[in-house]
């Protein structure tokens, strides 16, 4: 489980990916660039970038609404998803799914969602297929504190804790669903004691510390390849963002969170936690980390450009993919 | 008089009923702050104990407002986008819709549902949905479709005070619509159709926002001295079978707009009933405007072929009436 120098700079470029990318995007939506609901994930990069580094290609993840980061650590190009929010035909999903669509099965993205909760029993059940098929794959599943009040989380965790299944279950608790505290609406302070309602291992982890997140996810999904069964993994995070981009709009003066609050939170950027620690281990250059910001700005220079030199899908495919065969 | 937008529509409805009937209370998801601002401002009124924030859980407190009703209250319960009743059917469909019949009339069911359909540019298949066909073929379950404030506001205050359980299905779209709504307790009753317009030469039956869009269309042709009748059955169930029926005798011709599929959909539904019970009025087919057997697109030009529109309409009714 020992990092490589190698293998710490992807996590720290595809966290430089996330943030970018999600900073770009929040603008292109309040130019109104980007049609429909845009959730970002500023803030909340590591529990995704430390979940799918410890990850195999083959292996799979859910998302949420807010899943742009998930699809970028996982491997997803940002041209084609800058392209999909665009709502353009060379998008992931050929314009038709949007920004809280997008899907790569390809590379084992089985899709980002717009139902809370909808992803559990999809992870679940993608976990359940490599035990029918007897394939040495795992699925980690990415989702809300909010989520894990819906039905579909409980009935998840009991049918993957009593077949066993290789599913890593990952709530990245944030501490809002959309404008509500979760500690009006939750029975408890940390969504991980769940686990023990369900005979499972829980741990309450810094999701902001993208080296705790790798360490405990690799040990979960060793579990979970071993045939062990599964683990929640609740990462404590923080939306650094509205729940939806233009929420103000709607909120007008009401706000639901204080600036302090805000505030303190930055203090904890996961970006800068691992320039941090980079520098006090002395392997990693300032230098290494400047190149790979400015190498991930130039992609997504060139993802934009892309996204916008891209055409709209024809009127007439609108009857295409309904069916298969 | 004010004039008053949809969405100040549902807010007078809700707090003049909440002050009415002290056993009404109101749940949901982000109901105290109100995202939309449907509820905004009813917790300052009424407190905590009548305005209600849920977990993220709607088969859970769906169905809390079932057995509140049963016991005596009366709720009016948000589901946000209706796309999310799908994970709340069991207590709507099997729960809320039978058990008064199941019970032999033992039950009572005053719940209200309230809950944002249709496309409203680039929201997706998984929030653009017009979902209440899905319940048409429920018994039990009372469907109310409002296209402007003031029905908005009468309909919901009918519901409110209906002992059935009723879903209240408020467009996307039109939220800042405006309208002058009559002073005073507004009621309108559930099962009365209105003709929007009146015409002689073809009917047409529009459903939620369909009922603006198709009155533009028919201004337009009026100026080629094509007249439209346009009747908004308001609430489909019940239905205003009376009213449709009356026009079509009168018109010969029918159409029926929707935003919901063409396949089971509610102009299929309606269709259906004028073909049946009109057959001998009519001198052409019953034609349907509504929005492809596709899942709402997210790009603007795909969800534009998807839905019904204006141009759609004209060309239906330009066909019905061989013009
Ligand atoms: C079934 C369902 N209910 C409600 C919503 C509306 N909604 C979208 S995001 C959200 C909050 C989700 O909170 P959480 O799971 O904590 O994720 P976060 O937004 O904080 O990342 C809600 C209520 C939805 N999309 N699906
Ligand atoms: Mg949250």
């Amino acid at each position: 489980m020992d990092l490589g120098k190698d293998q710490m700079l992807e996590m720290y470029r595809a966290m430089t990916r996330i943030r970018l990318f999600e900073a770009r995007v929040r603008d292109l939506a309040t130019a109104n660039e980007i049609p429909g609901f845009v959730h970002v994930s500023i803030g909340e990069e590591a529990s995704a970038t430390g979940v799918c580094a410890a990850l195999r290609p083959t292996d799979r993840i859910t998302s949420t609404h807010r899943g742009h980061g998930h699809l970028i650590a996982k491997g997803g190009r940002l041209d084609r998803m800058m392209a999909e929010i665009f709502g353009k035909r060379t998008g992931y999903c050929k314009g038709k799914g949007g920004s809280m669509h997008i899907v790569d099965f390809a590379l084992g993205i089985l899709g980002a969602n717009g139902i809370v909760g909808g992803g559990l029993p999809i992870a679940t059940g993608s976990a359940l297929a490599a035990v029918v098929a007897q394939r040495d794959e795992v699925t980690a599943c990415f989702f809300g504190d909010g989520a894990s009040n819906e039905g579909t989380f409980h009935e998840s965790l009991n049918l993957a804790a009593v077949w066993k299944l290789p599913v890593v279950y990952v709530c990245e608790n944030n501490g809002y669903g959309e404008f509500t505290p979760m500690r009006t609406v939750t029975s408890v302070t940390d969504i991980a004691v769940r686990a023990q309602g369900y005979g499972i291992p829980g741990h309450v982890i810094d999701g902001n510390d993208v080296l705790e997140v790798y360490r405990c996810a690799s040990e979960a999904i060793a579990r979970a390849r071993a045939g062990e069964g599964p683990t929640l993994i609740e990462c404590k995070t923080y939306r650094w963002e509205g729940h939806v981009v233009g929420e103000q709009a709607f909120l007008g003066k009401a706000s639901y969170r204080s600036e302090q609050e805000v505030a303190e939170w930055k203090t904890r950027c996961p970006l800068i936690r691992f320039e941090k620690f980079a520098a006090e281990s002395g392997k990693i250059g300032v230098a290494e980390l400047e190149k790979i910001r400015v190498e991930t700005a130039a992609e997504l220079e060139a993802a934009v450009k892309f996204a916008r030199d891209s055409p709209l899908p024809d009127p007439a495919e609108v009857t295409d993919d309904v069916f298969s065969g | 008089m004010a004039q008053t937008t949809y969405i100040q529509a549902i807010n007078q409805a809700l707090g003049e009923e909440m002050e009415r009937d002290p056993l009404t209370f109101v749940m949901g998801e982000d109901v105290v702050l109100s995202a939309f601002g449907a509820t905004k401002g009813l917790v300052d009124k009424f407190g905590l104990r009548r305005v209600r924030n849920t977990p993220i859980a709607e088969a859970g407190f769906v169905g809390a407002a079932v057995g509140a009703a049963m016991a005596g209250t009366r709720p009016i319960c948000e589901v946000e986008f209706a796309s999310f009743f799908y994970c709340a059917m069991d207590q709507v469909c099997n729960q809320a819709a039978k058990l008064r019949y199941m019970s032999g009339g033992q039950a009572r069911m005053p719940i209200t549902f309230r809950c944002v359909y249709g496309a409203m540019g680039g929201a997706a298949a998984q929030h653009s949905e017009t979902v209440y066909a899905q319940f048409l073929s429920v018994p039990g379950i009372k469907l109310v479709v409002p296209s402007g404030p003031a029905d908005m506001k009468g309909l919901l205050k009918s519901a409110i005070r209906d002992d059935n359980p009723v879903i209240v299905f408020e467009h996307g779209a039109l939220g800042g619509l405006r309208e002058e709504i009559p002073a005073g307790d507004y009621l309108v009753p559930l099962g009365q159709a209105a003709i929007k317009r009146a015409g002689e030469h073809v009917t047409v039956v529009a459903i939620g926002a369909m009922v603006s869009r198709t009155l533009r269309v028919a201004d337009r042709l009026a100026k080629e001295e094509i007249s439209v009748e346009v009747i908004d059955p308001r609430t489909l169930v019940p239905l205003d079978e009376d009213a449709i029926l009356a026009s079509v005798q009168k018109t010969n011709r029918a159409v029926v707009v929707d935003e919901g599929h063409w396949r089971g959909g509610a102009a299929a539904d309606i269709a259906a009933i004028i073909g049946e019970k009109g057959f001998d009025f009519l001198d052409g087919p019953v034609r349907r405007v509504t929005t492809l057997d596709v899942p709402i697109p997210f790009s603007p030009p795909l969800e534009k072929a998807a839905l019904a529109n204006e141009a759609k309409i004209e060309a239906a009714i330009r066909a019905a009436v061989g013009r």
